[in-house]
């Protein structure tokens, strides 16, 4: 792992792989949205309003993953001091809050349609938007201070305590009563949806998470050519 | 599609927006910053 942290080595890994993981994610989200349209059938109970769940549920999952990921950086910033560290998770928040506002704005418009309403305070919802927050005060506060060291350093304690909100997004429909419905693919005795619907989401998670490591490869270069830029000025 | 349909087409139009939007705003920001890099002379070798 530690391989891969240094700065012109990452550069070098990163754009190797660009051009193809580019390809795959185009492929993939072409076939997930081939898939999700036009091939899967309307669920018996939900009808034609299950299409939403091809983008919002898979928005859920990397929303989620891609905090795990910004705590996992923050971890390695307050312990090794990394800068790659820290850059990374400057690339990888506003693509996770991005993530989060999606899964957020799909789901009020499943919402709306099989609830009878865009937004109820249950545990899920809040705790989603509480989710959405956290990316966005991470990002506020790692570009709140003028010495950048400092703030990546408050942005990752802040990662680091809201990691506790993942597992209460994840067991809220277990935990309490709440309108949204319980997980019905990452369960521990198997997904309970059918091959029809479970193929098509799959796919467009597949494409989904391409395009989330590509955008956080794109973003952490930017990020590495501005602190250069940076230091230049400083030295300047 | 159903009478659902302006449902699904938004929720798939905000997702066609909110990442197209962050993909190109990432594209600009990475060659803005190669630019600034170029123009002093920092620029990485290939």
């Amino acid at each position: 792992m530690h391989r891969f942290a240094n700065p012109a080595r990452f550069r070098r890994l990163s754009q190797r792989v660009q051009p193809g993981l580019s390809l795959a994610t185009l492929l993939s989200l072409g076939i997930g949205l081939w898939l999700a349209l036009l091939q899967s059938p309307p669920d018996y109970q939900q009808g034609e309003t299950v299409r939403i769940m091809y983008v919002h549920v898979p928005m859920a999952w990397l929303a989620m993953a891609g905090y795990a990921l910004l705590a996992a950086l923050s971890a390695a910033l307050l312990v090794w001091r990394h800068p790659l560290a820290a850059l990374m998770a400057r690339a990888a928040a506003p693509v996770g809050a991005c993530y989060a506002l999606i899964c957020l704005l799909t789901g009020s418009l499943w919402g709306r349609p099989m609830w009878g309403t865009y937004w109820v305070w249950d545990a899920r919802l809040t705790s989603m938007l509480l989710l959405c927050f956290l990316y966005l005060g991470h990002i506020a506060l790692s570009r709140a201070y003028d010495n950048a060291e400092r703030g990546d350093r408050a942005a990752a304690i802040l990662a680091l305590i809201g990691v506790i909100n993942l597992p209460i997004i994840k067991f809220s429909v277990d935990w309490w009563n709440t309108l949204h419905q319980p997980a019905s693919v990452t369960r521990l005795d198997g997904p309970a949806v059918d091959a029809a619907i479970l193929l098509p989401l799959l796919w467009m998670a597949g494409g989904f998470l391409l395009l989330f490591i590509l955008l956080v490869l794109v973003r952490t270069e930017t990020e590495m050519d501005r602190r250069r830029l940076e230091i230049a000025d400083q030295i300047a | 599609m159903s009478s659902y349909a302006v449902f699904i087409i938004s929720a798939y139009l905000a997702v066609f927006m909110i990442l197209g939007g962050l993909t190109l705003a990432s594209l600009r920001a990475r060659s803005k910053m190669r630019h600034a890099l170029a123009e002093r002379g920092l620029e990485r070798r290939r």
